[in-house]
């Protein structure tokens, strides 16, 4: 009965904790592309949010001829109304910027909600909500969109929602993904052995342990939007028709590419900037997640 | 072949050093050792003592980011080290060869059975393709796998883990090298495959003089089956000789301490843990770098490291100033029997009755109608190979599984299927610590949260008084209370092992489900970890079930044995009975597979040439 006379060898295992690894988000601010992108994003965004304060030109001002590359007082000159280009550029990005920004969040909210509950509930209630997401996506984007805004008419909100909608099953089918993944991992079992309630594993388990892959999805996503709210606009669906608007910009005046480029080029060189550094922000992201920008220093 | 000669050295090893990147810390360094044709040399240590790296040196490979910055490895007169990529690829293969330590990763998935070996003959343009093929057929019967054209054309998923071994052996052994490299080739097997395997392995060298260098953390397997053994600490050869001479009289610490952390199936054991963890490259001590987990330290030892030397002028080398001191001391374990009441006939009240319980997957039938108790304060060890059903059984029991019939009750209630049908009480009192710690946290947060959470999720503290809780739950598993504000993936594993079991205790548990939680931890924390539970289940009262497939383990720890195999229990009582005594011929076969069982130290090898 020697036994419990020895109880304080039980200390091993005890130590300096070992070298942290660097986070993953933390990983991806010191990465080059992520502060590119971030510049051009907020460069973009800038422009969207203060253009229509500095606009030298009210956005439907006539100030000077149709398609003139050098009309007075105008920078980038005029386009087919004779309205000042630069002014319209500073005026036109807010609906595009915003409108994207919204679905994407939608989306994002939709689509992780979505996958969460399908991959951690399993059976019959995964199988409806993913073969709804693949009715969604056996539309193209594109298609889907205008043929719901062809019949409901052309409001903002709806086309933030139809977006957002759209993005959903692409964010669910990731979502779903990881909680899959997550859910067997023996701390989702052990917060089930506790009896924590099923909307507290799924917001406190699962959901932080995806936050890199879900911010590099939402970077991804709304450079898909602004492509896509960008189109919107060119098409005519943009809810002001004679509204300042990037995509419509593009449209308005693509008939004098030759003859006044400039008319044409800013919106699209706003348009894609922003595009870049969403995408910039999200390969950044990805990348520090997937840690392919440092080789770890590794013990034996 | 030649009669009783001294067996030529089949490979040296001299001055070897791998370091991280380029000037940063060795990550094995002043490795030098000779292994004979025939002979198998056993790399011994644990996590982070570098022995995966030195064996992967062996065929000048080092893994991304470290690199081998000297010392030579010399296989048939020349130096591997020294070669040129193109040679050190031709030389890879047909002198040296390496099985890994998981073959279901390392082989490829898509690629016949048949093919895969063939690959390697392909590859070293061995003979022409009719010889080729025969060879491959050889080559499977000598590791003792069937031959015909049916088992060539499976694929890897189609095999079990014990056939795929043999595959990787095979593969090893297709160009007939002179050194085999097996990194823990054994480990994840169950113990009648692992016993077939390593009989295998120790036939095939001594029936072709082929040298094997052995590296496992498992001393049991190393007792029976090595020549020679090297005893690795951080980075450094600290011990090596004759098996036999370092298993009778450790000539270093670290190795009498290992001895002293590893359970017996012949006796119960008092485990001893060795205080501290391993350091990794770059936080190692300078003087001997064990001095400061070592219970035989001097003031001296911190100044400069020992060299590694002849002890006493015998075989043994070691590196320790006062080697031939702790060889002169005695081995003495200390051996309890597990529980006072053990010999009595008196059980105690159950507190968890299982009532012919049966479980099934989907239509896959799992458990046949089971029957279990668990007494208070008693520590019930369920025992049995992997696909015995012992998971399931505890998953059962801890409402992690909900497809099973018949009746499981807690202190006379029923406890339903599935946690979340469970009483708040019942799910306070049946706690569940995991096999894998590093799964078993989340990884977002910190320590503290997730021993406070069953706290306040239960109403049992709150505010200022649960974080009092925590620290002493902290105390009690005897972590720091630093570790407090840290996430898991600053822990190792021993220690996040003592945050599962800090946040089972949090719930004031009366039966604590510990499902393999020792498998994934060193031996020597293991130790640790096993006498913990034995000092919690003493003050706390606690029931314990102990779901192992390590039978000496049991020994150490558990009171009564139950041994499952497919399903049934095939014997159940007291755990000197059963292990002394076995009723079931199953029993006995797997005590016979056990290694370190009895006077099971075969010696193979040189006596059967």
């Amino acid at each position: 009965m020697a036994v419990f006379e020895v109880p304080r060898k039980a200390t091993a295992g005890i130590a300096a904790a070992p070298a942290a690894r660097r986070p993953r988000l933390r990983g991806a601010l010191a990465s080059g592309r992520t502060w590119v992108g971030g510049a051009l994003t907020t460069l973009v965004t800038g422009v969207a949010f203060l253009g229509p304060f500095l606009a030298p030109h009210g956005e439907n001002d006539i100030v000077g001829a149709p398609y003139s590359d050098s009309a007075p007082a105008t920078l980038l000159g005029t386009d087919y109304l004779g309205q000042d280009v630069w002014s319209r550029l500073l005026a036109g990005g807010t609906w595009v910027v915003v409108t994207a920004v919204l679905a994407t969040l939608l989306g994002m909210v939709l689509g992780v909600a979505a996958g969460l509950a399908a991959g951690y509930a399993r059976g019959w209630a995964d199988e409806v909500i993913m073969r709804v997401c693949d009715v969604i996506l056996a539309f193209p984007q594109i298609v889907l969109v205008l043929v719901l805004l062809s019949v409901a008419g052309p409001e903002r909100w709806l086309v933030v929602v139809v977006v957002g909608v759209s993005h959903a099953p692409r964010v669910a089918r990731l979502t779903r993904g990881m909680t899959t993944g997550l859910a067997t991992r023996e701390f989702v079992q052990s917060a089930e052995t506790l009896g924590e309630s099923r909307t507290r594993i799924l917001l406190r388990e699962l959901l932080p342990n995806m936050s890199a892959p879900l911010l590099a999805e939402l970077g991804l996503r709304l450079t898909y939007s602004v492509g896509l709210v960008a189109s919107i606009g060119f098409l005519g669906f943009a809810s002001d028709p004679s509204a300042a608007d990037w995509g419509l910009m593009i449209n308005e005046n693509r008939l004098a590419l030759a003859v006044q480029p400039w008319a044409i080029l800013a919106p699209v060189l706003a348009i894609a900037v922003l595009a870049l550094g969403t995408n910039l922000i999200a390969d950044g992201i990805s990348r520090a997640a997937a840690g392919a920008d440092h080789t770890e220093g590794a013990s034996s | 072949m030649s009669v009783t000669k001294t067996p030529l050295p089949a490979c040296s090893v001299t001055g070897l050093r791998v370091v991280l990147g380029r000037g940063g810390p060795d990550v094995v360094d002043d490795i030098a050792f000779d292994v004979a044709e025939g002979e198998i040399l056993a790399l011994v240590g644990e996590s982070g003592s570098g022995k995966t790296t030195l064996a992967t040196a062996l065929l000048a490979h080092t893994r991304r980011g470290a690199r081998i910055d000297a010392g030579t490895v010399v296989l048939d007169g020349r130096d591997l080290l020294a070669a040129t990529p193109a040679e050190v690829r031709k030389r890879r293969g047909s002198e040296v060869a390496y099985v890994p330590q998981d073959p279901s990763a390392s082989l490829n998935p898509v690629m016949r059975i048949g093919r895969q070996i063939r690959e390697v003959l392909d590859v070293h343009h061995a003979g022409t393709p009719a010889e080729r093929t025969a060879r491959v057929r050889q080559v499977l019967a000598e590791v003792a796998l069937p031959d015909d054209d049916e088992f060539l054309r499976r694929y890897p998923h189609q095999l079990s883990g014990g056939q795929l071994q043999r595959v990787a052996l095979a593969m090893a052994f297709t160009l007939r090298p002179r050194v085999l490299v097996l990194d823990e080739p054994t480990t994840g097997l169950d113990v009648t495959t692992q016993a077939h395997v390593l009989a295998t392995v120790r036939d095939l060298c001594a029936r072709h003089a082929v040298a094997a260098v052995y590296v496992t953390h498992d001393l049991a397997v190393v007792a029976e089956f090595a020549h020679r053994v090297a005893v690795m600490y951080a980075g450094r050869i600290v011990e090596t000789g004759p098996r036999e001479r370092i298993f009778r009289a450790p000539a270093h610490p670290y190795t009498r301490a290992l001895l002293a952390a590893v359970p017996s199936v012949t006796e119960p054991r008092v485990l001893e843990g060795i205080p501290g963890s391993a350091p990794s490259p770059g936080r190692r001590p300078s003087g001997c770098r064990f001095h400061d987990r070592c219970a035989f330290r001097e003031p001296e030892c911190t100044d400069a490291e020992p060299a590694l030397v002849t002890i006493d002028d015998s075989e043994v080398l070691a590196r320790c100033r006062r080697a031939g001191h702790v060889r002169a001391q005695p081995l003495g374990f200390t051996v309890a029997s597990p529980d006072g009441s053990a010999g009595s006939a008196q059980r105690p009240e159950p507190v968890l009755r299982v009532r012919d319980l049966s479980a099934r997957y989907g239509s896959r039938p799992i458990l046949h109608g089971l029957d279990l108790e668990v007494g208070r304060n008693e520590c019930v060890a369920v025992v049995g190979e992997s696909g015995s059903g012992k998971s399931t059984l505890s998953r059962c029991i801890g409402g992690l599984h909900e497809e099973f019939d018949g009746t499981i009750t807690f202190r006379g209630e029923t406890l339903p299927p599935g946690a979340r049908r469970r009483s708040r009480e019942m799910r306070k009192a049946v706690q569940y610590v995991f096999q894998n710690p590093y799964l078993a946290l989340n990884p977002r947060m910190t320590v503290g949260q997730i021993i406070r959470r069953p706290l306040e999720l239960f109403g049992l503290a709150r505010g200022a008084d649960a974080t009092r809780r925590v620290h002493e739950l902290l105390g009690q598993v005897m972590l720091p209370p630093a570790l407090h504000d840290l996430r898991p993936e600053r822990l190792s594993g021993g220690e996040r092992q003592r945050v599962a079991i800090a946040r089972a205790l949090a719930c004031e548990p009366e039966l604590l489900i510990c499902d393999e939680v020792t498998s994934a931890l060193d031996v020597s924390v293991q130790a640790s970890i096993v006498t913990l539970l034995q000092e919690l289940r003493e003050s706390r009262g606690l029931s314990m079930l102990f779901v192992t497939h390590n039978l000496a383990l049991v020994r150490s720890l558990a009171t009564r044995v139950a041994v499952l195999s497919d399903g049934r229990i095939v014997e159940e009582g007291e755990t000197a009975e059963v292990l002394d005594r076995p009723a079931a011929a199953y029993t006995r076969r797997l005590l016979k597979d056990t290694p370190g069982h009895g006077s099971e130290l075969r010696h193979g090898g040189h006596e059967s040439r």
